[in-house]
This record gives C-alpha cells, sequence and structure tokens, in this order.
C-alpha cells in the first residue's frame, strides 16, 4: 500500500507545529480555562501520531529517537514524587502549593507545583498512547 | 436526555451479549460513553455556568461529575485500547473471534 | 510486659530465621531458635513467686483503637503453668531437633513455624480478649498444619495435614460463634470481665449454645472423640513435632479452653456431663484402639488421645461443684481438676519423653514398626531406660509420676458417687478402670515388644547403635523430671498447680486450701486397690495378647469414623464439582447474563420493592432545538451500530456517537470533557482501524431465535433501568450537592478551573491512580504484542 500523497506530506509538516503549540497552550491554560495535563498530553500524542500516518513508522523513529514507555514511566514518577515531596515537610499527601512569580515578559503569573504533577500527567498520556499505537501497528511485522 | 442514554444501554448490553469479539469491544466503548452522559445528567447539569471562576460570574454547574467523568474518559480510553489488543492475540492464538469457541476445554 | 514480649518475640524470630538462613551456614539454625524458648522459661520462671502467691499480671495494648479492640495480656496461675509447658517442652524439643534434623532439611522453614507456633500457643494462653483468643487459636491450627506437612513430598503428609485442618479450624470457626455469642450475651470480649459478672442467673438458651460451641472447638483441637481421627495422621510430622504440638501443647489448647471457661459455663450440669463422658469414652476409645497399632507412633497417637480424655473427664468432675450447691471449698470436688491439671504436666513429661524416644529409634534403626523391632536393650540401653520410664509412667505404675496422677484420677471417679447427681455414675470408676488396664497393655507392648524379643527383622542395611549423646539429652532430662516429680510433687503442687487452681475456681478464698497435698502412699485404700487390680489384669491381658486381638477385626471398615471422614471428603469434592460445572460454563455471554441479571433482579427488585421511582419533568432545564436534533443523530447511529454490515461502517457509527457525545458535553458546560473527548474519540477511532488489520472481518451473527429474544430481553431491561434510575435520581434531593465545597478553589488550589483543580489537588490521589492505571494498560498491550512463549518453551495451551 504505497500511497505518495504530497498534500497530506505538505499540510501535515505544518499542521504538527501548530497542534504542538495547541497542546502547550492547552497545558499551561488548564489552570485557569479549559485544558490541562489530560488534554495536553492526548494532543500532543495525535501530533505524534498524525506524524507516524502521513510518513512511515522507520522514518519518524530515526526523527523522533524516543522510547514511550521511558517517557510514560518518567510521569508516573514525576507524578508520584510530587506527592511524596510534601510529605517531607510534614503536609499530606499530594499537597500542592502554589506562589506568584513575575516574569519579564508575561507578567505576574502563578506558578504552582500542580504543573509538575500535571506534567506528570501528561507525559503519561502521550507515553501510554504512543505505546499502544506503536506496539499494535508493529505487532503486524512478526 | 435520560431517553438516549436508555439507549446507548439497550444496543451496549446486546452488543455485549453478541458472539463476536469486536462487537463486545464496541459495547464497552458505548457502555462507558452511556454510564458518562449517565453521571453528567443525573449531577444537576445544564443549571449553572461553565465551571471557570474567573471567565463567568456563577453560579457554576456540578464541577465533581465532570472531574470523576474526565478520569473515566481516559481509563475507559486505556481499557479499549486493552480489549482490543487481548482480541488481537487471541485471534492470533486461537485463530477464531467467536467467544462460543473460546470456552476451553473442561479441565481448564 | 513479659506477656506481651513472650508473645512477640517468637513472632519476631520467626521473620528472622528465614533471613538468617541464607548467612548461617557454619552451625545448626536450631541453635539460634533455641534462645527463644530459653529465654522466655527463664523469663517466666522469675515471676512465679509472684503468681504462685496468687497476685496476677496483666498487660493492655490498644490495637485497633475504632474498634475498641485491645490486646489484653493476662497472666495467672493457669496461663503460668501453660507457659511453662509451652517454653520448657519447647526448648527440649527444640534442643532434640537440633539432632535429629540434618542441616539439609528446609531447617529455616521447620524453625519459622515452629516459632510462629509457638508465638500463637502463648498467645492462646496469654489472651483476655475473646477475638485475640481466636486468633491464636486459628493460628496454631495453621501453623500446625505447615508443620504436619513439613516432608510434603509425602502422600501421607499432605493428607494428614488436611485433616487436621479440616477437622480444627472447622471446630475453631464454630468456636468463634460460641465467643460472639457468649460476647454478645454478656456484652464483654474480655474473659476475665465475663468471668466477673456471670452467675448462676444468666443460664439461659444462647449461653448454652455458646457452650455447646466453645465445647466442640475445644473437642476438636484436643482431639476428643469422635474428633480424634485428625491426630493418628497428624504423626507425619517430624517427630519433635509430634512430640511437641502433638502430644505436650497444641491439643493441650482444648484443656486450656475447657479450664478457663469452666467458671463461665460449669453453672449449667451439662458442662459436667458433657465433659466428663466425652472425657470417659475418648479415654476407653483411645486406649483400646492404641493396642491394636504397629506403627509405635501410631500408637503414641491413640495413647495421647487416650490421655487427653483421662484430663477432660477430670475437668468435667472438678467442675461438678459449680452446678450443684456442693460447697465448693471441699477438697474432694476441687480435687479433680487438681488431678487434670497434674495429669497434664505429667503427660507432657512422659509423652514428650516417649516421643523422643521413638524418634530415636526411627533415626537410629529405621523402622517404627512393632513387628520388626525387638532385642535393642542391649544395644541402646539407655534408650531402653528412657521407655522404660516413660511407659511405666503412663501405666501408672508406683516410682513415676503417672502413678500419683492415676491414683487421683480413680480417686475423683470414686468421690463423684457421693454427689447423687444420677445413679449411672456407678459406670464412671468403672470406664477408667477398664480403659486403665488397657493402658496397662499398650505401656507393655511399647516397652518390651520393642526392647525384647528376638531382633532377626531388624534392618540390616545399616550399622545399629546408640543414639548422639545430644539426641539423648532432652528424653533423659524428661525421664528425670518423671522421678523427680514422683518424689516430690508437692514443690509442683504449691507453687504452679496452686495458683493454676484459683484461676478454675476464682471465687474461692483463700485458694491455698485447695491444694491437696500430694502423696505417693495413702494406705490401703479403693484407688490402690484399683491400681493393684489393673497391674493384675494388665498382665494377663498382655500375655494373653495373641489370643483375643482378633475382636479388631470384627469392626467393618465402612463403621470406622476415618470411612465416614473419606467419604466426605469424597462426596464434598463430586457436588463442588458438578455445582461448579453448571454454572462456570466458560461462555462469556453467560457470565455477562448473570451480571445483567443480577442487577436487574437486585436493583430492579428494590426499585418495586421501595416505591422510590417518580418521573417528574418539571424541575428540568430547558431542552433546544439543536440538542433534539443531536440526539437523534446520536440515537439512530447507535441503532444502526447494531445492524452494521461491516465492521469499518461500525467504527463510524461509533466515532459519531464519540463526537456527538463531545458535542453535549459542550452543551452541559463541560469544556474541558468536550476536549478530551475529541481527542480520545480521534484516538480511539485510529486505534479500532488500525487492530482491524489483524483481526477477521466480521460474519454475520448466528443465532438462535431463543438467544436473539434472550439478549433482546435483558438489553431492554437493563435500558429501562437506567432510565429508571437516572429519573429517580434526578427527582432525589435528599442530599446536598457537595460542588459548593470546590468553589473556593482559587483560595485553596490558585486555579481558576474548577475541574481542573479538582483533578490535581482536591482529588489528585484518584488522579495519580489513573496515571498508574494507564501504565498498567500500556505496558500491558506492549507485553501482549511483544511477548510470546519464546521457541523451546512449552506452551501453555489449551
Amino acid at each position: 500500500m504505497k500511497i505518495n500523497d504530497v498534500i497530506l506530506k505538505t499540510v501535515v509538516q505544518f499542521v504538527v507545529f501548530i497542534i504542538l503549540t495547541i497542546a502547550i497552550y492547552l497545558f499551561f491554560a488548564g489552570h485557569y480555562t479549559p485544558g490541562g495535563g489530560f488534554v495536553a498530553g492526548l494532543v500532543l500524542a495525535s501530533a505524534a501520531i498524525l506524524l507516524y500516518i502521513t510518513y512511515d513508522t522507520e522514518k519518524v523513529k530515526n526523527g523522533l529517537p524516543i522510547d514511550f514507555k521511558v517517557v510514560a514511566a518518567i510521569g508516573v514518577a514525576l507524578a508520584i514524587t510530587t506527592g511524596i515531596v510534601p510529605t517531607l515537610f510534614g503536609k499530606p499527601f499530594l499537597d500542592m502549593s502554589s506562589t506568584s512569580v513575575h516574569f519579564p515578559l508575561i507578567g505576574e503569573k502563578e506558578i504552582a507545583t500542580v504543573m509538575l504533577f500535571e506534567l506528570g500527567v501528561a507525559l503519561t498520556v502521550v507515553g501510554v498512547v504512543m505505546t499502544i499505537i506503536l506496539s499494535i501497528s508493529e505487532g503486524r511485522d512478526d | 436526555m435520560v431517553c438516549l442514554i436508555g439507549i446507548f444501554v439497550v444496543v451496549a448490553t446486546y452488543l455485549l451479549l453478541s458472539k463476536n469479539l469486536i462487537r463486545i469491544i464496541l459495547g464497552t466503548a458505548l457502555l462507558s460513553h452511556a454510564v458518562h452522559l449517565l453521571i453528567l445528567t443525573i449531577g444537576e447539569v445544564k443549571k449553572g455556568d461553565v465551571p471557570l471562576l474567573k471567565e463567568t460570574p456563577g453560579p457554576y454547574t456540578d464541577a465533581l461529575p465532570q472531574a470523576l467523568i474526565l478520569t473515566a474518559i481516559v481509563i475507559s480510553f486505556a481499557v479499549t485500547a486493552f480489549l482490543l489488543v487481548l482480541a488481537y492475540r487471541v485471534y492470533a492464538t486461537n485463530k477464531t473471534d467467536n467467544v462460543e469457541k473460546l470456552r476451553g476445554d473442561e479441565y481448564e | 510486659m513479659i506477656t506481651k514480649w513472650a508473645i512477640l518475640l517468637p513472632f519476631f524470630m520467626a521473620i528472622l530465621i528465614p533471613i538468617l538462613h541464607t548467612r548461617i551456614r557454619k552451625f545448626h539454625l536450631g541453635w539460634v531458635a533455641l534462645a527463644v524458648p530459653f529465654i522466655l522459661f527463664i523469663a517466666l520462671l522469675r515471676f512465679l513467686p509472684q503468681i504462685a502467691s496468687g497476685d496476677t499480671i496483666s498487660h493492655s495494648w490498644r490495637w485497633i483503637p475504632s474498634y475498641n479492640l485491645t490486646f489484653t495480656t493476662y497472666l495467672d496461675g493457669l496461663s503460668m503453668l501453660f507457659a511453662l509447658l509451652i517454653t520448657g517442652i519447647g526448648t527440649l524439643v527444640i534442643l532434640y531437633s537440633i539432632f535429629y534434623l540434618s542441616k539439609k532439611e528446609a531447617l529455616h522453614k521447620f524453625y519459622c513455624y515452629l516459632l510462629l507456633f509457638m508465638t500463637a500457643m502463648l498467645g492462646v494462653v496469654f489472651s483476655d480478649h475473646l477475638i485475640m483468643l481466636y486468633f491464636f487459636w486459628e493460628l496454631t491450627s495453621i501453623a500446625s498444619f505447615l508443620l504436619i506437612a513439613f516432608w510434603h513430598h509425602r502422600k501421607a503428609s499432605r493428607r494428614g495435614a488436611q485433616k487436621s485442618m479440616l477437622i480444627t479450624v472447622t471446630g475453631g470457626i464454630i468456636m468463634l460463634m460460641g465467643f460472639l455469642i457468649l460476647a454478645h450475651e454478656m456484652d464483654s470480649y474480655s474473659i476475665r470481665t465475663i468471668i466477673s459478672t456471670i452467675s448462676i442467673e444468666n443460664l439461659n438458651r444462647p449461653l448454652y449454645l455458646a457452650m455447646l460451641f466453645v465445647l466442640l472447638g475445644a473437642f476438636t483441637k484436643s482431639a476428643q472423640f469422635p474428633f480424634h481421627i485428625w491426630l493418628p495422621d497428624a504423626m507425619e510430622a517430624p517427630t519433635p513435632v509430634s512430640a511437641y504440638l502433638h502430644s505436650a501443647t497444641m491439643v493441650k489448647a482444648g484443656i486450656y479452653i475447657v479450664a478457663r471457661f469452666t467458671p463461665i459455663f460449669a453453672y449449667n450440669l451439662s458442662w459436667f456431663w458433657i465433659v466428663s463422658i466425652v472425657g470417659l469414652i475418648t479415654l476407653f476409645w483411645g486406649s483400646f484402639n492404641a493396642i491394636k497399632q504397629n506403627d509405635l507412633k501410631a500408637l503414641l497417637a491413640f495413647s495421647t488421645v487416650s490421655q487427653l480424655g483421662l484430663i477432660m473427664s477430670l475437668l468435667g468432675m472438678g467442675s461438678v461443684v459449680y452446678a450443684t450447691t456442693g460447697e465448693i471449698t471441699d477438697v474432694i470436688y476441687t480435687q479433680a481438676t487438681f488431678a487434670a491439671l497434674f495429669h497434664l504436666v505429667n503427660h507432657s513429661t512422659f509423652k514428650g519423653a516417649l516421643f523422643m524416644m521413638v524418634g530415636i529409634l526411627d533415626h537410629e534403626v529405621g523402622t517404627r514398626d512393632l513387628r520388626r523391632l525387638g532385642g535393642l536393650i542391649t544395644i541402646m540401653p539407655i534408650t531402653f531406660s528412657i521407655a522404660l520410664i516413660g511407659g511405666f509412667s503412663m501405666a501408672g505404675l508406683p516410682l513415676f509420676n503417672g502413678f500419683l496422677s492415676k491414683e487421683m484420677f480413680f480417686e475423683a471417679t470414686l468421690a463423684i458417687q457421693e454427689m447423687n447427681v444420677h445413679s449411672w455414675i456407678v459406670l464412671f470408676p468403672v470406664i477408667a478402670w477398664v480403659a486403665s488396664v488397657f493402658t496397662f497393655v499398650y505401656c507393655f507392648i511399647l516397652v518390651f515388644k520393642t526392647f525384647f524379643g528376638s531382633a532377626d527383622k531388624l534392618p540390616t542395611d545399616r550399622k545399629i547403635h546408640e543414639a548422639p549423646i545430644g539426641m539423648l539429652m532432652s528424653p533423659v532430662i524428661l525421664a528425670v523430671s518423671i522421678i523427680f516429680i514422683f518424689f516430690f510433687p508437692n514443690i509442683l503442687g504449691k507453687f504452679v498447680i496452686g495458683s493454676a487452681m484459683q484461676s478454675v475456681y476464682p471465687t474461692v478464698q483463700p485458694f491455698e486450701q485447695m491444694t491437696p497435698t500430694i502423696a505417693a502412699w495413702h494406705g490401703f485404700n479403693t484407688a490402690l486397690f484399683m491400681t493393684i487390680g489393673v497391674i493384675v489384669f494388665g498382665i494377663i491381658l498382655y500375655l494373653s495378647w495373641p489370643k483375643w486381638n482378633r475382636i479388631y477385626n470384627r469392626l467393618p471398615e465402612k463403621w470406622t469414623l476415618n470411612y465416614l471422614y473419606n467419604q466426605l471428603l469424597e462426596e464434598a469434592e463430586i457436588v463442588g464439582k458438578f455445582v461448579t460445572d453448571l454454572y462456570m460454563t466458560g461462555s462469556v455471554r453467560h457470565y455477562l447474563m448473570y451480571i445483567y441479571v443480577f442487577f436487574i433482579f437486585i436493583v430492579g427488585g428494590y426499585f418495586i420493592q421501595s416505591h422510590i421511582f417518580a418521573i417528574d419533568l418539571e424541575d428540568q432545564a430547558p431542552v433546544e432545538w439543536f440538542e433534539i436534533l443531536l440526539m437523534f443523530v446520536m440515537a439512530g447511529a447507535a441503532i444502526f451500530l447494531l445492524f452494521a454490515k461491516s465492521r469499518l461502517t461500525a467504527v463510524v457509527s461509533n466515532g459519531v456517537l464519540g463526537l456527538g457525545v463531545a458535542m453535549l458535553f459542550v452543551v452541559f458546560r463541560a469544556p474541558d470533557l468536550a476536549l478530551t473527548q475529541l481527542v480520545v474519540e480521534s484516538v480511539t477511532t485510529v486505534l479500532f482501524l488500525l487492530s482491524f488489520a489483524y483481526l477477521p472481518e466480521w460474519s454475520k451473527e448466528q443465532k438462535s431465535k431463543a438467544t436473539k429474544s434472550m439478549n433482546l430481553l435483558i438489553s431492554l431491561t437493563a435500558g429501562a433501568l437506567v432510565m429508571a434510575i437516572s429519573f429517580t435520581v434526578l427527582n432525589y434531593s435528599e442530599f446536598k450537592t457537595i460542588s459548593g465545597f470546590f468553589e473556593n478553589a482559587y483560595e485553596l488550589a490558585g486555579g481558576a478551573n474548577i475541574v481542573n483543580t479538582i483533578l490535581g489537588d482536591f482529588r489528585a490521589f484518584d488522579t495519580m491512580l489513573e496515571v498508574v492505571v494507564l501504565l498498567v494498560a500500556g505496558l500491558g498491550v506492549y507485553t501482549l504484542i511483544k511477548f510470546r512463549a519464546r521457541k523451546g518453551q512449552k506452551k501453555y495451551e489449551d
């Protein structure tokens, strides 16, 4: 099944970056407006899936040499660690804290440990979704 | 709305009771849709604003069911994926996707 | 404090021993284990004067405060007596086992179980709380199970272990019921509190039932007739275990329970009848059956059964003072209990010595079969001496401690005549005497058939010699103590048994007057004549044994209790398999149907029964036209899904459904959900399409009409029920919504998106575990695809 879809390939090159931007936006927006770790992770994963569909698996693998199982594991570890760290300070498990920091360009912004937790969630989602999709698509070979 | 959920449940149950593995998996997916809608419906929906504190004045709709469903969506995705792969593996090993033929023999 | 540490020390050692096992190679692991009972024995001895003066020590430790479960340990005379036995015999047995078991055996397991047993046994005698007592009680059964099955490669070991487990645990659970009834009636779980509040006025039906249940538990554990059948089979355990668990300690837990609960239940005269009659039957049946055994250990097992019956019947006779108006201070009646406790100690000494002696024979000669043994007196003189002392003590001959307690037993059966409770009581001394004659016979068989006669049939594959000194140490200590107790019985009586008596008769003050002075010579009384009669008839029966041993063949195989037990077990297996096969059909459809049918019946039944169902559309939010349109589209897609001819159309309609749900989420003011649903749906569709590459196109369903209509019926009912539930819940306003508590999200969690703050902060635990679930699913998928049975490896198919 060899479909030489030039239009798709060209469009995807741009679209992927747009999707990535959306993912990052959603991730940071999650605190105040719709978005968050889950969605960001899923959108990120769908961007990657689009790449895999358009180009073939080997090519993307060369350009994106990431083991997604490891990504998922790091995500879970991160989520759990952010949970455990507060207990070291005598706070309840998974206690979150936040503080306002003034960034040079964007201005006053809230920065919170929830961010780390959400990052863990996002990484896990990306890792797991990609692991599943890739394992299934590679299953054909053997 | 409630009727829609009812239809979903009927279809999902019927699919679940069939013999074909893919039908069963579709049934579980449909059943989880039904449950999500059910939780949302019985959680007194549409009676308030979007639960975003700074954007809308309130009163807000119940945010807790939404959070629960969000979790459920992701989990049901994982379950569907797992079931699909399980079906694939079953087919690869047993060369059938008919669950009635997968009953195993007596001493299992 | 001593009691708590006494329970915990063996437990910690039991944990430590398997860890030490890999480190210690140079010396036998038993030396480490030996320290535990030895230290405890010495520590307990230090408290002996205090306990002997009538004091008690108790220590409370809050275990599960929310259930009001306190770990109360309690040390009084009775506990002290048992604790000294457990630790004392425990020390000797472990010492013996060091030489009995070679270093090649799985020693870490052996000592782990043994110490676990010690914990459990000490827990039983120290616990004041009924539930704690039950807990430790069952732990002894489990430890015993593990120890009997120690050589688990043997079939007989496994069967014996299973048998003992089944019988004792069944008894234990029945006893738990008794405890619960008792605690409910007396409104307390503390044994001491119950004893102090109970009186003759409390006699009622539930307590009667509780009494029966507790007795059943005690009888199964102490191998009383007809539950004794597990004990001979338990002899498959290594001999140190037999000596320790199945003669000296665990089987005496039932005796302990009876002694401990005498002040609670003995107001009822039935207690006296049941305990003493069951005891006497067991005494007779055990001694009668011991004679026909060819295996030395089986002989000892039946003799243990018989001796336990003796102690049990003595306890029964001692309890009669509670139910009758007899003066409790009258020594005649309490003497039976004294004799029981005295014989308890004596039995542990001589039976322990005899078991160790048999273990030595097994170890050095290689057989325990009486038909092959003989003429060992010249080869193994020390072993012979041990057998002689132990055997004659068991037979109740003078110069050995068994004589003293046997005499007291006869006296008690005679004294009970004066109670005038029933005319049948005349039979008590008769049964006692007959059983004693049999006891005498099997003791003689044990001693003389083994060590005298011809040595022709002994195994010739090894050179038989006297056992090594280490192995002889423990039985010699026990043999010496047998003689020591005969000459100085009152030391034991005053310091240990006297205070234990106080636990059985807590109302008597001062308790010292209950302690009789034990004397070997009472002049020519009836008891002495009975003993002389036993000796005369015993010798006659022993000599004429070949002439009358055929009576054992008279009992048909089908009438034995073992046959009954085996039949029961077999039947249970057949019925179990039949029932399981009925519903475990292996068909997913059936299993799903069970779930649905149960769901429909239970939830639907509740709805019908409670009249809770109501439809009220008043309070609903207005429905816009596009919502209705959307719903119609979705309903159509769902129904289309049912009739989809190809899987591709099915997946497409599933996608339509998913997107529709996402749209509904938007309508329902849930933007987060909509977003997530949208993306998830796309990914799911990709997933389905991908996996289709490996799955066959679906074939048309071929189902009979009945199946189809059945499926339709179930699905329609389920759908209707869910609708009913949602309508009802919509109209239900009993509970307030808790969402208001999340609206201070900004102050507490620093986020304005309530849904996300719930996920990331308020209920972050859910989210964290969800992430873990995701990871597990991902890894599951990965392994399912990537890993298969390697070539050459056995495939576990079908």
